[in-house]
């Protein structure tokens, strides 16, 4: 029982990621897919801790917190990116 | 290390030496004079050998080498080696006599020339000596260096460094077939040795390599000297300084070839295919070089021709002696064995007359300054003494009495003759030809002789065409070494049979071990009787040679009618031009510079060698007895990761494919992830972002201009290109997986705990198991993270962008 919520949970994660995906591609504004892949990223912590309970180790918790970290990191360059034109500034 | 290693070695020592010898005297003494002494040393030397050698002994002495592969510098004196080894030093030192005379202190690099031509010597006394078949062809190699060397001397001249070239390449080119030849030779017999392998010519004879060495051997000798048609080297290496010309393309290297022949007749003589190819091409190339050399207006291209011509005659000479080794023993060996005695004797006359032909021609070019026939005349009261000179040389050259050359010449028909009557190789109604072209061989020589003897010297002098006036009479010094060559010339004439007791009757035996040399066949006499042919052909060539001569400017414009297209030179010319140019395209044809079609070359051999050696070992089986489970959430990531990875190929936005290929990344995590490896899965996480953020950097500094943000453009080739590797690599996977030969070593990882303390086996592996690779790894990143330093910092000037 309690495996197959758990696979449930993960393929309703899956269809969110295809969904996530298709937005992704088409995405009309760059920042469409900027917040589409944000969302991806989430969505794969989520895969990630589910998939873990599932297996029944902790083996994959330093990955929930990477994915976090990078996930907040390029969301915030693509952002500069979009907003200034480039990630990195120089000090003039 | 023997003292005869020290005589044939000598000359290199010298050469040595003699740079500091010009530096310091040259001033004050002419070079030559110190330079005189080795080749004077090592005839004096060789002279005391003579009685020894003469008496049937022969001299071995072993030097190693690189005995380790059978390489020795063995010297193996036997007649043959001593007849030419006296010959080269002999007229060596003549030529230096001559040179310092020739060759101004004042004006000529003499450091140079030397050092050359005594490395020419050496090379040459060591090829003559040497018994080791590497060594032999080690030091072949060097006579066409140091001549290469030698006909550029005057190096800023275009047509020296033309003729030095293509002398080089043809020799070069039969050198190597030569080495090739004498491996084969030593792949046989197993051994390096000459004397070895003649012992073991049964091994050789029933080789199947036996004719293509042959082949390859005669093609050395055959280049080497100016055989047809290889000859086309030599007229052009007449751009030589005249002592250089006298003493390599007249007395010694020429006859390195004919050396190598008679070397090797124990070995391959007795063979149909020898006697038809040595006697054969010897008498089409003296016929091509006598025709040839009447026409030439230029004294020295004249001799260049007829050394070819007479070069033809030793050969053919050779070619038909070597019948002799057919009949082992009794009257039809002797008959043939004349012909190679004759052979020997003409080499030495050659010798004699050709090099003091070559001087006088020298003396008039010094003292006119021009060597054209056209322009010379008149200098038979200027130049008494040098005209006399000639009157020997081209009148033994021309085959008449009282000279050396009316000898050989009888003998030359004598063998010619017997030739004619060889009926044991097959096709034995053709040896008629050999007596009858060599007969009007003769006459050609006989008519050149006239043109070179009579031309310059009589008739009227020409004053305003020659470059120089006040012609005189050559310095003494300058006139002593033809004259010594003339007075041996005649000397022979009347003493042939001392020449014949000492020297050539055991360099006969070395050509044909078998042969007695007591009978009186080889006793040389001037007068035959009036019932001899061969007077008669003599009467005959000078009857008709003079004849001809006289009415020469009637005939001579049957030249004309000869195309200048089909010459040897021109073929020569052609050939090279052709390769040079059809390489030249072939190059460009596939080296287009796109990278594009480089990677489609590699990836088609890929594809067609990988399928190809799994088709031909039939190799194509699956077996996925040991696949594990697949299971939903793999066919997930999978379909997801196809379509991302579809976007990149099909997208026309940069960013998207950026992003979709990101997208594989990040999948390729999942399926670590599933796969269960923790450590993979955040290294890839962290790797594919900081890659996604470089890409995103390179796109922001693409150009502006040619920015088209368009579809990639459609090609069916890449497409089967593409799909084809695809294939092959999922095959190869497949059928890899599928057949495991050995049990994995994964159980001897899980002791990590244990061996290395550490509960993590990836981790361990990499700082413990396997540390090296990690050190190597991380020198990897270091060196690529200088190089992206470097590249940024140190740019080059002018390519200064303000953008970065």
């Amino acid at each position: 029982m309690f495996d197959v919520l758990m696979i449930l949970s993960l393929v309703i994660l899956t269809i969110a990621i295809l969904f996530n995906f298709y937005r992704v591609v088409k995405g009309p504004s760059s920042v469409d897919r900027v917040q589409a892949l944000d969302a991806i990223g989430i969505n794969l912590i989520a895969g990630t801790a589910i998939f873990s309970v599932y297996l029944d180790t902790h083996a994959f918790f330093e990955l929930i917190l990477l994915i976090g970290i990078l996930s907040f990191i390029g969301t915030i360059a693509f952002a500069r990116f979009i907003e200034r034109g480039v990630v990195i500034e120089r000090k003039r | 290390m023997s003292f005869m290693h020290f005589i044939i070695l000598l000359p290199f020592i010298a050469a040595i030496f003699i740079p500091f010898v010009y530096k310091k005297w040259n001033i004050h003494l002419h070079t030559g004079w110190f330079v005189i002494i080795v080749p004077l040393f090592i005839f004096i030397n060789l002279l005391f050998q003579i009685p020894a050698i003469s008496n049937g002994d022969t001299i071995f002495l072993s030097m190693k080498w690189i005995p380790s592969l059978g390489i020795n510098f063995d010297i193996y004196l036997d007649g043959l080696a001593l007849m030419f080894a006296l010959i080269i030093s002999g007229i060596g030192t003549l030529v230096v006599l001559y040179s310092i005379f020739y060759m101004a202190k004042e004006r000529e690099a003499l450091h140079n020339f030397y050092v050359y031509l005594l490395m020419f010597m050496g090379a040459m006394l060591g090829l003559v000596s040497s018994d080791n078949v590497l060594v032999l062809y080690t030091l072949w190699e060097l006579t066409s260096v140091s001549s290469f060397l030698l006909i550029a001397y005057w190096y800023e001249r275009k047509k020296s460094r033309s003729g030095a070239l293509k002398s080089m390449i043809i020799t070069v080119f039969g050198g190597l077939a030569m080495l090739a030849g004498l491996i084969m030779l030593a792949m046989i017999t197993d051994t390096y040795s000459i004397r070895e392998m003649i012992a073991s010519v049964n091994l050789i004879i029933e080789s199947p390599l036996f004719i293509p060495a042959m082949v390859l051997v005669l093609l050395g000798a055959f280049t080497k000297s100016a055989q047809f048609p290889f000859s086309i080297w030599l007229p052009d290496a007449m751009e030589a300084p005249t002592p250089v010309s006298a003493y390599l393309h007249s007395a010694t290297m020429v006859k390195a070839g004919l050396y190598l022949l008679a070397r090797m007749t124990p070995i391959f003589g007795g063979s149909a295919a020898w006697f038809w190819l040595v006697g054969g091409v010897g008498i089409i190339t003296i016929f091509y070089g006598s025709i040839r050399a009447v026409r030439q207006t230029d004294l020295k291209a004249l001799l260049a021709y007829s050394t070819i011509s007479q070069l033809g005659l030793i050969m053919s000479l050779l070619g038909v002696g070597s019948a002799a080794l057919y009949f082992n023993i009794g009257n039809a060996q002797e008959v043939y064995a004349v012909a190679i005695f004759a052979a020997l004797f003409h080499l030495f006359n050659h010798s004699t007359f050709k090099g003091a032909l070559f001087m006088v021609v020298g003396i008039i070019d010094h003292e006119t300054g021009t060597r054209d026939i056209r322009r010379l005349g008149g200098l038979l009261t200027i130049m008494p003494v040098t005209f006399t000179i000639a009157l020997i040389g081209s009148l033994s050259m021309a085959g008449l009495p009282p000279f050396n050359g009316f000898l050989s010449k009888e003998m030359f028909f004598t063998g010619m003759l017997h030739a004619s009557e060889v009926n044991i190789f097959g096709l034995d109604g053709w040896t008629i030809l050999f007596p009858i072209i060599a007969w009007i061989a003769s006459v050609f020589t006989f008519i050149y002789c006239m043109i070179l003897l009579l031309k310059p010297f009589l008739g009227k002098l020409q004053p305003e065409k020659l470059p120089k006036d006040n012609v005189h009479e050559a310095p003494f010094g300058m006139l002593v070494p033809p004259v010594i060559l003339g007075s041996l010339v005649v000397l022979v004439f009347f003493f042939p049979n001392l020449l014949a007791e000492y020297i050539l009757k055991p360099a006969l035996v070395s050509v044909i071990p078998t042969v007695s040399t007591g009978n009186e066949v080889f006793e040389i006499h001037a007068w035959h009787g009036f019932d001899s042919i061969e007077l008669w052909m003599t009467i005959g060539v000078i009857f008709f040679g003079l004849l001809l001569f006289f009415s020469i400017k009637k005939w001579n414009i049957a030249f004309r009618f000869f195309p200048d297209k089909l010459s040897l030179n021109n073929l020569y010319n052609a050939t090279i031009e052709n390769m040079e140019k059809q390489s030249a395209s072939f190059t460009d044809r596939y080296m287009t510079g796109n990278i594009r079609h480089y990677l489609l070359y590699i990836f088609i051999f890929i594809t067609v060698i990988m399928i190809g050696s799994l088709i031909s070992f039939d190799a194509i089986s699956f077996n996925f007895s040991s696949t594990g489970e697949i299971s939903i959430y793999d066919i997930g990531i999978l379909v997801v990761m196809v379509a991302a990875a579809m976007t990149t190929l099909l997208t026309k936005n940069r960013i998207t494919a950026i992003v979709s290929l990101g997208a594989v990344g990040y999948l390729m995590v999942m399926l670590f992830v599933i796969f269960r490896a923790p450590d993979l899965a955040l290294t890839q996480m962290v790797v594919e972002t900081v890659t996604t953020v470089l890409f995103l950097l390179c796109f922001y500094h693409l150009p502006k201009l040619g920015k088209r943000l368009e579809k990639m453009k459609f090609k069916v080739t890449n497409l089967i290109i593409s799909i084809g590797v695809g294939l092959t690599v999922t095959i190869m996977t497949l059928i890899a997986s599928g057949h495991r030969l050995h049990v994995p070593i994964t159980n001897f990882f899980e002791n990590a705990y244990e061996l290395a303390g550490a509960k993590n086996i990836v981790n361990a592996i990499l700082v413990d198991f396997r540390g090296f690779d990690t050190m190597l790894e991380i020198s990897v990143l270091l060196i690529a993270g200088v190089g992206v330093f470097t590249l940024i910092k140190l740019r080059p000037k002018g390519s200064e962008n303000d953008e970065a």
